[in-house]
């Protein structure tokens, strides 16, 4: 199938009369959230999509220039609110590259075992509600059964199921206990049977691999030239991963594949979404199984985080360190300097560009979101198929529209 | 220094950049003009296929600043896993510079974005339009001088007292 632009101009004279124009969206049950595709038709054969985003626009880059670089957290936790913690780790993760800041291993350990869980979190949503919009539904019901105990996880760790914003500059917002080591263990135990479940609903699914073979076929030429990462990517066969090629916090350590298809279609993207969470599996036993003792934020003389309570009320140093960190004319002292740091979030490449001038607040802090380069892809793939097969693309490519319009 | 610096130099001449250095990310600092020469070799020479991020920074108030806009092209080579990031300095009036489009495709949103955000204009975009905020929008709201509570969106909404609900 040829690929053209979106953009191309409408066809002229005669041709343009038996073409018409359907409207998705903003509100359609197979968005999932608020985007709108304005399709050109040919009886049912898509001839053009424009997609018209926005809608859930609300200048989360514009705060992050207003709040600190801790309380910016809470507003990176709902762009991508499938996964929220991988977000954080995301965004902390570029301020610990413009602070310096080395974690200490617990700490990146915790942290690669919340990244790992956001990402089964995330494709357990992607390819349940994928099913789902393609009429299978119990696989949705068994997929989100398990998330349940995701937000569990996130709940005893922070207190919050939704929007954890658990992570701190130089650590976390509190340690973890042994009892939520257990609910890890628990869930990495309860995993294999969720997963030869949902396998065994679709992947020898006649419907189902007759609606995702060979549909939205994106090349590797493609999937270079239009900026996909991550899945949609790997599924083309663009091998990497920032994981392996540009490893942040503890990825070094663990022994783990990455995942890639040749196929490029629907289905393919489908079965990367299933093994990489095979893998992120694997990493999380391994990350919890060896977790690593001793503090989770990096020591008070690097003036970066808050001192234990114990710190503020017996030794000045603690008193100081906290004044200085409470105070909102104080805070970090940072280079004044920009930096760009990516992680490898479940939907592809999350990276923060961060602009520091010397205070406490990011002068600006743009995100590079994986749901907006890839949603410009699909107009691309969309073109040649059936009306139906909107929701198939959509589903693949996991499109969350607070990303996309943050 | 890495080769795709020396490719640079032997296309384009030793002055056409300059370079920054900050932790793991290398920046090639360019003038505007000659923005599209670079990012030409740098694709087609240096094999910089995947363009990660297109953004821009008001400089209004950043300290010791000489330009007004920044905009920075982060690029990946996606078989040696290199990368490298552009940055080119823009001043008002002249608000406009080449389109990335014809490199690489994935440039389409992201400069829309930033034409959205900013007011800078890609020459050559098929089809720059606003993609996050209305078509009927003035302003450029993630310029410094643009309020973090809006301008006018707020003092326009109807107020409707209980009384009248």
């Amino acid at each position: 199938m040829p690929l053209e632009a979106a953009t191309l101009e409408p066809r002229e004279g005669t041709e343009q009369d038996y073409l018409w124009t359907l409207n998705f969206g903003p509100q359609h049950p197979a968005t999932h959230t608020t985007l709108r595709l304005i399709l050109t038709l040919d009886g049912e054969t898509i001839v053009k999509a424009v997609p018209d985003i926005g809608y859930l626009h609300s200048g989360f880059e514009k705060l992050g220039e207003e709040l600190d670089y801790n309380q910016y957290v809470t507003i990176v936790d709902r762009m991508n609110y499938i996964s929220p913690m991988a977000n954080e780790i995301a965004w902390h993760n570029s301020v610990e590259k413009l602070l310096n800041i080395d974690l200490t291993p617990r700490c990146k350990y915790i942290r690669v075992v919340l990244g790992e869980l956001m990402r089964i979190h995330d494709h357990l949503l992607c390819v349940g509600a994928a099913a789902l919009d393609l009429g299978a539904m119990t696989a949705f019901l068994y997929a989100f059964n398990l998330r349940e105990k995701i937000y569990d996880i996130s709940e005893h760790a922070a207190g919050q199921r939704f929007h954890p914003s658990f992570t701190r500059v130089g650590g976390l917002m509190r340690d973890v206990d042994p009892q939520w080591i257990d609910m890890v263990r628990d869930f990495v135990k309860s995993f294999p049977k969720v997963y030869s479940d949902v396998v065994r609903l679709l992947n020898r699914n006649r419907i189902f691999i007759d609606r995702t073979r060979g549909v939205g076929v994106l090349s590797k030429e493609d999937a270079i030239s239009l900026s996909c990462t991550g899945p949609v990517a790997r599924a083309s066969g663009v091998v990497r991963d920032v994981r392996k090629d540009d490893p942040y916090l503890a990825y070094k350590d663990f022994d783990f594949q990455v995942v890639c298809g040749t196929e490029g279609d629907c289905f393919a993207r489908y079965l990367v979404r299933m093994e990489e969470m095979v893998q992120s599996i694997r990493i999380v036993q391994q990350a919890i199984e060896n977790l690593p003792a001793g503090p989770v934020n990096i020591d008070i003389e690097g003036k970066a985080v808050l001192p234990d309570k114990l710190a503020t009320y017996r030794s000045i140093e603690g008193l100081i360190q906290h004044f200085e960190m409470i105070m909102t004319n104080r805070k970090w002292e940072t280079p004044k300097d920009e930096v760009y740091a990516a992680t490898e979030s479940p939907n592809g490449e999350l990276g923060f560009y961060v602009v520091a001038d010397g205070g406490g607040h990011a002068y600006r802090a743009r995100t590079r979101p994986p749901s907006f380069i890839h949603f410009a892809v699909f107009p691309y793939l969309i073109v040649g198929h059936q009306v139906s097969d909107v929701v198939a693309v959509l589903g693949s490519l996991n499109i969350i529209a607070a990303e996309l319009d943050r | 220094m890495p080769s795709y610096e020396d490719t640079l130099k032997q296309r384009l001449g030793p002055d056409v950049f300059a370079t920054q250095q900050f932790r793991d990310n290398h920046r090639l600092i360019v003038k505007s003009g000659q923005l599209h020469a670079v990012l030409e070799v740098l694709k087609h020479g240096c094999g910089f296929d995947m363009l990660i991020d297109v953004t821009a920074v008001d400089y209004l108030h950043y300290p010791d600043a000489r330009d007004r806009f920044g905009v920075i092209y982060c690029l990946l080579n996606t078989t040696s896993g290199e990368r490298t990031i552009v940055k080119t300095y823009l001043n008002e009036p002249e608000l406009t510079l080449p389109t990335a489009f014809h490199l690489w495709k994935g440039a389409d949103w992201m400069e829309r974005e930033v034409y959205d955000m900013y007011g800078i204009v890609f020459e050559g975009h098929p089809d720059l339009r606003r993609i996050l905020l209305p078509e009927e929008f003035t302003s450029f709201p993630l310029r410094k001088d643009y309020p973090a509570h809006g301008r006018g969106e707020r003092h326009n909404f109807p107020v409707i007292t209980r009384a009248e609900s």
